[in-house]
C-alpha cells in the first residue's frame, strides 16, 4: 500500500511540476488532439514539436504513443487521418487506439501510413520519457529511467529527482538516481560545494560514462570544481586501465573458447585418430545450417519456442554432423589409413563438394539465425561488459571439452578408441573391432564439430564459407597444443586467444594474427610436437 | 620406344582437351543473337554478393527479349564463373570477348576483379558495366562505372550526421575492412572532415582483415572512443562477411543507434537478410537505392523480379539497380547508335538517360559515371532499410576525389575533343593514359 | 634399387621428349599466333596463347612442387607463397616501368601509392627500375625464404603433416601480410596496369608470344634440370630421406641438408614460374598467396602422377584446362568435379595418370620387365581394396604417424 502512496505522491508532485513548467492539464481529451498531430507532421523537427508538446503534459500516459513512435509502429490512417498503434501482420496491420490501446480492427498495409522516426527523435523520447517513468511503478523502469537521465543531464530535473531520492527504498535504485542527480548538478548553477558532493559520488561509480560526464565538467569549470574534476578523471582513468587489462584477458579467454570450440573435434579426428580432416570446417558448417533449419522450422510452425531452439539444434546438429562425417570415414577414409597426406587431399575434395552442396541448396548468402534472448545482451561486472552469448559460449565449450575428456578416459568405447590409437594390431587381437571403432571416433569428432556450429551461428555468418575461417586456426590450436593430447588443445586454444587479444590493442588486428601465426612456427621448431607431446614410441611410427 | 608414346599420347590428350575449347567457339557463334557478357563470381567467397547480379541481369535480359529484343535480334546472355579469383576474370573476359564475341560484359563486383580486367578491356575494345559502389580514382574509356563513387554515397553521408537532423555528430571513428575501397574512402573522409573543422584527435581509423569474426575489442575502443563526452558516429566500410559479427557484437554490447549511430556503405539489403535486424533499428545505411523506395516504378521492379525468381522473399539492393541502370543505358545506347560496336556505343551512350528505381532518371555523364540520388537509409525490424534523408537533386559521379592532394586537378572527359580519363586542369595535359 | 638403371633409362627418353615438345611448342605457338592469319586454319587465336602460357607456368609450379614431394616426400602446402614472391619481384618492376604514364603521372610512386598519399618510395622497392635486380630478386626472395624456412623447420626434425602445417601457415601469415596496405604492395589490389616489359608492351601479341616462348622454355630447362637431380647421387640420397630418412641418417648422411638444398631449388623454381606468369595474366595480388591455391598445385602433382617428372606437367594441364572448361560451361558445378577429382585421384589413382599409365601397361604383361621398371614411385603399388582388407584385418601400423610412408 505504502507504494501506491508513494506513487500517487510522486506523480502529485510531478503534475505539480508539470503544472508549474506549462500550463497544459494532462487527461485524454487534451492528449487526443496532441497525437493527432502525428498524422499532419511534414518532417522530423515537426515531429519533434508534436513529441515535446505530448511530453510538456507531464501526463504518463503520453508513453503509449511514444514508445509506439520510437519503434515504428505508430500509423495514421490516410482517409481519416487518425492516428493508430499499428503492429504489421503480412499485408495488413492490426490498429489499436495510442492512448488506451484498445483493439481497433485491421487495416491493409496501403490504407495506412508509417509516422517516420530517426535517431534523433528516438533521442528525444528516450529522455522525455526517463522524466515521466521516474515515478513508475515497476523498479526496472524507474532504473532505466534513472540511467537515461544519468546519461542526459538536465538541470531541471534535479527537483524530480529528489523527490524520487526520498521515496524510493530499492538501494540498487536509489543509488542510480542519486547519480543522476549528481550529473544534473554538474549542468546545474548550484554552488560549488554542491558541484563537488557530485564529483565525488561520479568517481564512486567510475567508469565510462562517468569519465564522459566529468571531462565535460572539466572543460566547462574552473577553480576547486576544475582541480577535482581533474584529480577525478585521473584515479578514474588509471582504475579503468586496470578493468582494461581485466578486460582483455576475457576477450582473449573468449576467443580461445571459440577456437577450443572449433579445434576440439579436429583434436579427436586429427589428435586421436591421425586423420587430417580438411572437411573439419565443414562439419562446423553443417551445425550451423542445422541451427538455421530448426529455427526456420520454429519460426513458422511453433514461435513460442524459439529459446528453446538451440537446445534442440544440439542433438540435430550432432546426428547431422556425425552422419556425413561416418560416411566419409566409411567411403573415402577408411581406405587411406597410414597415408595421412593423401587423406589431406580427398577431404579437402570432400570440403569444396560440401560447400557447393550448401551453397546450391541453401544459396549463397548468408541465413539468418537469431539469438535466444537469454544469448542477447551483456551485463556488468565492475567496469568490465560481458556478453552473454560469449559467456554462454565459454561455458558451452567448457562442458563439451569435459563431456569428451569423460567419453575418452571413462567409457569403454573410449577405452577402445585409445586402444586402437596405441595399438590397432593388439587392439585388434583383442577382439576389438577396429574398423568400426574408427567410424564411430571419426563420427564423434565431426559430431562435436556440428555442435560447434550451433555454438558458432550465433557470433558469426552462417554462409558456405563459415568453415574454411575456422579450418587453419583449428589445425594451429591442435598442432600448437599438442596432437593426441585434449588438454593440449584446451591450453593452445586459451592461451592463442588471449595472446592475439594482447597483441590486438598494439598491432592492429591484422598484425596481430600474423605475429601469432609466426610464433607458432617458431614455436614448432622448438617443438616439434607441440605443447604438451604424446611421450613414447607411438609418436614417431 | 614406350617412354615417348606416352609422352606424346599424354600431351595429345591435354592438346586435344585446350583445341576442342577454342574450336568450340566459333561454331556457337550465330548472327541472329546478340551476346552479352555476364561475369560475376558463382563461387568462392564473393558467390554471396556476385550471385544475385547474375540473376539480375538474366532477368533483364529476359524482359529485354520479351519487348522484342534489340535491334531485332534477340540477346542471348553468356555466364560464365570467375570464381572469385582475380586472374581467372582476365581470362574470362578475354574469353568472353575473342571467343564468345560478345557486345557488351556486365560484372565484376570487387576493385581488384576490376582492376584485374581493365587491361583486357583496353586491349580487345569492348564494353565493361561495373555495378559497384566503388574508391573512386578512375576512368577508363571501356568502363561505364554505374555504382556510387565516394562522393555519391560517403560525403552526403557523413553531410548528413553533421547537420543537426543526423545528430551534429562531432566525433568520428571510421572502421573498414584493410583494402582499396576502405582506404581510399576514409582518406578522403579523413580530408573532408578536417576541411570541415574537425581535429585530427577526433577522428580514430581502424582497419580490419577480411572476413574478420572477433569484434570485441574493436566494439569495447570504439564505445571507449565515444565516451568523450562529444557525439559519435561509426562510418563503416567493413565488408561482406565481416559485416554480420560485427553488428551482432554491437548490438549484444548494447550500443545503440540513439547513442553511437552506425552508418554503412557496404550494408545492403541483401547483407542485412542473413542478420536479426531487431536489435539494430536505427543504424544507418547510405545508398543510391532501396528497395523500400516507395515509387511505382520500383514496385513494378520488385514484382516482376520476385516472379523471375519465383521467390517471394528475394531482396533488391542497391547494385542490382546499378545493373538495370547500366543495361537500360546499353540498350538505348545501341539503339540510337544502330550499331553494338563498341565505339560506336561508346560516343551514343554519354548523355543517355533512363529512369532509376528511385522515381527519377539517371544519366550516363561524360565520366563514364552516372548521375544518382543518394539516399540515408535507417535499418528497420523487417530488414529493409526507412529513407531519413536524401539529396535534393541528383548527384554527379567524382571519379577524381577533390579531396585528395594528387587527385584533386584530374578531370575526366571522354567526348571527342579531349577523350581523356585524367585531364590535368592545372597543367592543360592529359596524364598519360587513356589517349587511344 | 636394381632396377636403378632401367628406371633412369625409360625416364631418359621421356625427359628428352618433354623437352623435345616444349622447345618445339616454345616456337611453333608463337609462330602460328603471329604468322597465320586470324581466318586460318592454323591460327593460334591470341587467347590461346595467353591461356596455354598461364598453363605452362601452372606447370613449372607443380613441378618444382614434385621435387620436394614426390621425390623428397616434403608435401608443401606453402608453395603459391614462393609462386606469389617471385610473382610480386617481377610485378614490382613492372610498375616501376610504368613510370609517369600511370594515372597520376608520378614518375617514381606507382598509382596506389599515390592515392594514399604516399610521399615517397619505400625503401625494399629500390633496385626494381632495373631488370637484372628484378630478376635476381625473383630467385632470391623466394629461395632466401625458403633456405630460412627450411633451415630452421628440418633442422628441428619437422616433418610430415606438421610441416604441411605449418607451411600452409607461412603462406597465411604472408596472404594477411599482403593484404595490409601499410605493406607497400598495393593491398588486395596488389599490382596491375602493367605497361611494358624490357621496352616491350605487355599487350602486344610479340611480347606475349615472347613470353609463353620463355615459359616454355623455363619449362623445359625444369624438366631438364628436375632430371639432372634425381638421376645424380643426389638424387637416390634424396629419394633414400623420403622412403626411410632416419635410416639415412643412421647411415651418416644429414638428411636435412639434402632436404634443405631440395626445398630452396624447388623455391626458386617457382619464384620464376611466378614472374613468368605475372606479365602474362597482368594481376598479381595477395590472392596467390591464398591456403586453397597451393593445395590445388598438390592436386595437379597428384592427378599427374607425382615422382614422374612429366606427371605433374600433365597434371597441371589437365586440371587446369578443365577449370577453363567448367567456369565456363558448367559454373555451378565447377567445384562439384574439383573436389570430385581430388576424392577420386587419391583413392583409385594414387600414383595420377602417369603412374596409372604404367602401371596399366605392366599389367597386360608385355615387356615385362621393362615396364616395371618404369618410373613408377617406389611406394609399392596399394589398391583400395588391398589396402581395406589389411585395415579390415587389424593389419595396419598405427595410423598415428606423421610419416607419410608409415603403413608400408
Amino acid at each position: 500500500m505504502r507504494r501506491n502512496a508513494a506513487f500517487t505522491f510522486a506523480l502529485a508532485i510531478l503534475s505539480l511540476l508539470a503544472i508549474l513548467v506549462s500550463p497544459a492539464s494532462a487527461d485524454e481529451a487534451t492528449l487526443r488532439p496532441v497525437v493527432a498531430k502525428f498524422a499532419t507532421v511534414k518532417n522530423f523537427s515537426q515531429t519533434e514539436a508534436v513529441v515535446r508538446e505530448l511530453a510538456a503534459t507531464g501526463d504518463p500516459a503520453v508513453g503509449k504513443p511514444l514508445t509506439a513512435l520510437s519503434e515504428g509502429d505508430l500509423y495514421f490512417r490516410k482517409s481519416d487521418a487518425a492516428v493508430f498503434i499499428g503492429k504489421e501482420s503480412g499485408q495488413t496491420v492490426k490498429l489499436a487506439d495510442p492512448l488506451t490501446a484498445v483493439d481497433a480492427g485491421e487495416a491493409a498495409k496501403a490504407e495506412v501510413t508509417k509516422v517516420k522516426v530517426n535517431n534523433s527523435l528516438r533521442r528525444v523520447i528516450r529522455d522525455v520519457l526517463g522524466t515521466l517513468t521516474l515515478g513508475a511503478a515497476d523498479p526496472a523502469a524507474r532504473l532505466a529511467a534513472a540511467q537515461t537521465m544519468f546519461k542526459a543531464p538536465d538541470a531541471n530535473s534535479i527537483e524530480a529527482l529528489d523527490v524520487a531520492i526520498l521515496d524510493e527504498h530499492i538501494a540498487s535504485v536509489k543509488l542510480q538516481l542519486e547519480q543522476a542527480r549528481a550529473s544534473a548538478v554538474l549542468v546545474s548553477d548550484l554552488p560549488a560545494s554542491e558541484k563537488l558532493a557530485a564529483i565525488t559520488v561520479l568517481e564512486a561509480r567510475g567508469g565510462r560514462d562517468a569519465l564522459s560526464l566529468l571531462t565535460a565538467v572539466q572543460a566547462r569549470a574552473d577553480g576547486a570544481v576544475k582541480d577535482a574534476a581533474t584529480a577525478a578523471i585521473d584515479r578514474i582513468n588509471s582504475s579503468l586501465a586496470l578493468w582494461g587489462a581485466a578486460q582483455n584477458v576475457w576477450y582473449g579467454i573468449s576467443l580461445g573458447s571459440v577456437l577450443l570450440l572449433a579445434a576440439i573435434g579436429l583434436a579427436i579426428t586429427f589428435g586421436v585418430m591421425g586423420v587430417i580432416n580438411m572437411a573439419h570446417g565443414e562439419m562446423v558448417m553443417l551445425g550451423a545450417y542445422t541451427t538455421y533449419v530448426v529455427q526456420e522450422v520454429i519460426r513458422t510452425s511453433a514461435p513460442g519456442l524459439f529459446d528453446w531452439s538451440l537446445a534442440i539444434a544440439l542433438p540435430l546438429a550432432f546426428l547431422v554432423a556425425a552422419a556425413v562425417g561416418f560416411a566419409i570415414e566409411r567411403g573415402i577414409i577408411r581406405f587411406l589409413y597410414g597415408r595421412p597426406l593423401e587423406t589431406l587431399l580427398a577431404t579437402w575434395g570432400v570440403s569444396l563438394i560440401l560447400q557447393q552442396a550448401v551453397r546450391t541448396i541453401f544459396g549463397p548468402t548468408n541465413r539468418e539465425v537469431g539469438n535466444p534472448s537469454w544469448m542477447s545482451g551483456a551485463f556488468e561486472l565492475g567496469q568490465l561488459s560481458i556478453t552473454w552469448n560469449r559467456l554462454w559460449i565459454l561455458v558451452f565449450a567448457l562442458a563439451v571439452f569435459f563431456a569428451l575428456l569423460f567419453v575418452m578416459k571413462r567409457t569403454p568405447w573410449g577405452l577402445q578408441m585409445r586402444a586402437v590409437t596405441a595399438s590397432r594390431r593388439m587392439a585388434a587381437s583383442m577382439g576389438i573391432r577396429t574398423p568400426w571403432v574408427d567410424a564411430l571416433t571419426f563420427a564423434l569428432g565431426s559430431g562435436i564439430a556440428g555442435i560447434a556450429g550451433v555454438a558458432l551461428s550465433q557470433i558469426d555468418n552462417v554462409s558456405p564459407n563459415l568453415g574454411q575461417g575456422y579450418i587453419i586456426d583449428s589445425f594451429m590450436v591442435v598442432v600448437f597444443g599438442g596432437v593426441g593430447n585434449l588438454w593440449g588443445t584446451l591450453v593452445g586454444a586459451l592461451s592463442l586467444g588471449i595472446l592475439n587479444k594482447f597483441l590486438e590493442p598494439y598491432a592492429g588486428a591484422v598484425l596481430g594474427k600474423i605475429l601469432v601465426l609466426v610464433l607458432i612456427i617458431l614455436f614448432i621448431q622448438k617443438r616439434p610436437r607441440g605443447l604438451f607431446a604424446l611421450k613414447g614410441r607411438a609418436v614417431e611410427a | 620406344m614406350r617412354g615417348i608414346q606416352t609422352t606424346i599420347r599424354s600431351l595429345f590428350a591435354a592438346g586435344a582437351l585446350a583445341a576442342g575449347l577454342s574450336m568450340a567457339a566459333p561454331a556457337m557463334a550465330q548472327d541472329d543473337t546478340i551476346k552479352v557478357g555476364i561475369l560475376h563470381s558463382l563461387s568462392g567467397t564473393m558467390a554471396i554478393s556476385e550471385t544475385t547480379l547474375k540473376d539480375t541481369m538474366l532477368f533483364l535480359i529476359d524482359e529485354q527479349n520479351k519487348k522484342g529484343g534489340l535491334l531485332g535480334k534477340k540477346l542471348e546472355a553468356v555466364v560464365v564463373d570467375p570464381a572469385s579469383d582475380w586472374p581467372l576474370f582476365a581470362e574470362k573476359a578475354r574469353e568472353l570477348i575473342e571467343k564468345d564475341k560478345v557486345a557488351a560484359v556486365f560484372g565484376c563486383w570487387t576493385s581488384v576483379s576490376r582492376k584485374s580486367v581493365l587491361p583486357v578491356f583496353e586491349e580487345l575494345n569492348n564494353l565493361l558495366f561495373y555495378p559497384v559502389q566503388y574508391e573512386g580514382e578512375e576512368s577508363q574509356r571501356n568502363v561505364f562505372y554505374t555504382g556510387a563513387a565516394p562522393n555519391q554515397q560517403a560525403i552526403p553521408a557523413v553531410d548528413y550526421l553533421m547537420s543537426e537532423e543526423g545528430g551534429s555528430v562531432k566525433r568520428w571513428v571510421l572502421a573498414g575492412t584493410d583494402y582499396v575501397y576502405p582506404q581510399t574512402t576514409n582518406k578522403i573522409l579523413q580530408a573532408y572532415l578536417e576541411s570541415k573543422g574537425v581535429a585530427k584527435e577526433d577522428i580514430m581509423v581502424n582497419y580490419t582483415p577480411f572476413g574478420h569474426s572477433d569484434w570485441q575489442t574493436i566494439v569495447t575502443d570504439i564505445k571507449n572512443f565515444g565516451s568523450a563526452g562529444k557525439k559519435t558516429a561509426v562510418v563503416s566500410t567493413v565488408n561482406g562477411d565481416a559485416n554480420v559479427p560485427f553488428y551482432k557484437e554491437l548490438a549484444n554490447q548494447g550500443i545503440k543507434a540513439e547513442d553511437i549511430p552506425v552508418v554503412a556503405f557496404s550494408v545492403g539489403e541483401e547483407e542485412l537478410a542473413g542478420l536479426d535486424t531487431a536489435p539494430l533499428v536505427g543504424h544507418l545505411t547510405a545508398w543510391n537505392y532501396f528497395q523500400s523506395v516507395d515509387v511505382p516504378e520500383n514496385e513494378a521492379f520488385i514484382a516482376a523480379w520476385k516472379e523471375y525468381t519465383k521467390n517471394p522473399k528475394r531482396v533488391t539492393n542497391d547494385p542490382m539497380e546499378a545493373h538495370v541502370i547500366g543495361f537500360n543505358m546499353w540498350v538505348k545506347a545501341v539503339e540510337k547508335a544502330g550499331t553494338t560496336d563498341p565505339d560506336a556505343v561508346i560516343d551514343a551512350i554519354i548523355g543517355v538517360s533512363v529512369p532509376n528505381l528511385s522515381g527519377g532518371y539517371s544519366t550516363m555523364m561524360p565520366n563514364h559515371h552516372i548521375t544518382k540520388p543518394v539516399l540515408i537509409g535507417e535499418i528497420q525490424t523487417d530488414g529493409q532499410m526507412e529513407t531519413v534523408w536524401q539529396t535534393s537533386g541528383l548527384v554527379v559521379g567524382d571519379e577524381w576525389s577533390d579531396y585528395l592532394p594528387d587527385s584533386k586537378d584530374l578531370i575526366s572527359d571522354w567526348r571527342a575533343p579531349m577523350s581523356c580519363g585524367n585531364f590535368n586542369v592545372a597543367t592543360g595535359k592529359c596524364g598519360g593514359k587513356g589517349v587511344n | 634399387m636394381i632396377s636403378g638403371k632401367f628406371f633412369v633409362a625409360g625416364a631418359d627418353r621421356r625427359i628428352a621428349i618433354t623437352i623435345l615438345i616444349l622447345v618445339a611448342v616454345a616456337i611453333l605457338v608463337p609462330v602460328l599466333n603471329i604468322a597465320f592469319p586470324p581466318d586460318s586454319a592454323l591460327h593460334v587465336p591470341s587467347y590461346m596463347v595467353a591461356l596455354i602460357g598461364k598453363y605452362l607456368c601452372y606447370a613449372l609450379l607443380a613441378l618444382s612442387l614434385d621435387l620436394v614431394w614426390g621425390y623428397c616426400g616434403i608435401l608443401s602446402l606453402g608453395h603459391g607463397a614462393f609462386f606469389a614472391l617471385g610473382g610480386y619481384a617481377m610485378g614490382m618492376y613492372l610498375m616501376r616501368q610504368i613510370g609517369d604514364r600511370g594515372v597520376y603521372g608520378n614518375p617514381i610512386l606507382p598509382d596506389f601509392m599515390v592515392f594514399l598519399n604516399w610521399k615517397e618510395l619505400p625503401w625494399f622497392w629500390y633496385g626494381f627500375d632495373q631488370f637484372w635486380f628484378a630478376a635476381l630478386m625473383v630467385m632470391l626472395v623466394p629461395g632466401l625464404l625458403a633456405f630460412c624456412f627450411g633451415w630452421l623447420a628440418f633442422r628441428s626434425r619437422v616433418t610430415g603433416v606438421y610441416l604441411s602445417i605449418i607451411t600452409q601457415a607461412m603462406t597465411y601469415a604472408l596472404l594477411l601480410a599482403f593484404f595490409r596496405n601499410d605493406m607497400g604492395f598495393g593491398g588486395n589490389n596488389g599490382l596491375t596496369d602493367f605497361k611494358d616489359i624490357l621496352g616491350f608492351n605487355v599487350q602486344a601479341n610479340t611480347t606475349r608470344s615472347a613470353l609463353f616462348a620463355a615459359s616454355a622454355l623455363a619449362l623445359a630447362l625444369g624438366v631438364f634440370v628436375t632430371w639432372r637431380i634425381i638421376g645424380s647421387k643426389y638424387g637416390k640420397l634424396l629419394m633414400a630421406v623420403r622412403d626411410a630418412e632416419s635410416r639415412t641418417r643412421f647411415l651418416g648422411w644429414r638428411a636435412e641438408n639434402v632436404k634443405l638444398f631440395a626445398f630452396t631449388v624447388s623455391a626458386v623454381m617457382a619464384g620464376i614460374a611466378g614472374a613468368l606468369y605475372v606479365p602474362q595474366v597482368g594481376i598479381i595480388n595477395p590472392g596467390e598467396f591464398d591456403p586453397a591455391n597451393s593445395i590445388e598445385v598438390v592436386v595437379w602433382t597428384a592427378v599427374g602422377g607425382r615422382a614422374t617428372i612429366v606427371g605433374p606437367i600433365i597434371g597441371a594441364l589437365l586440371v587446369n584446362a578443365g577449370k577453363s572448361w567448367f567456369t565456363g560451361v558448367l559454373p555451378e558445378f565447377w567445384l562439384f568435379a574439383l573436389g570430385g577429382l581430388f576424392v577420386f585421384v587419391t583413392l583409385f589413382l594414387p600414383k595420377g595418370v602417369v603412374g596409372m599409365y604404367d602401371q596399366w601397361k605392366a599389367g597386360r604383361g608385355h615387356r615385362l620387365k621393362a615396364a616395371a621398371t618404369g618410373d613408377a614411385p617406389p611406394l609399392a603399388p596399394v589398391s583400395p581394396a588391398v589396402e581395406s582388407a589389411r585395415a579390415e584385418k587389424g593389419w595396419q601400423v598405427p595410423s598415428g604417424g606423421p610419416e607419410p610412408a608409415a603403413a608400408e
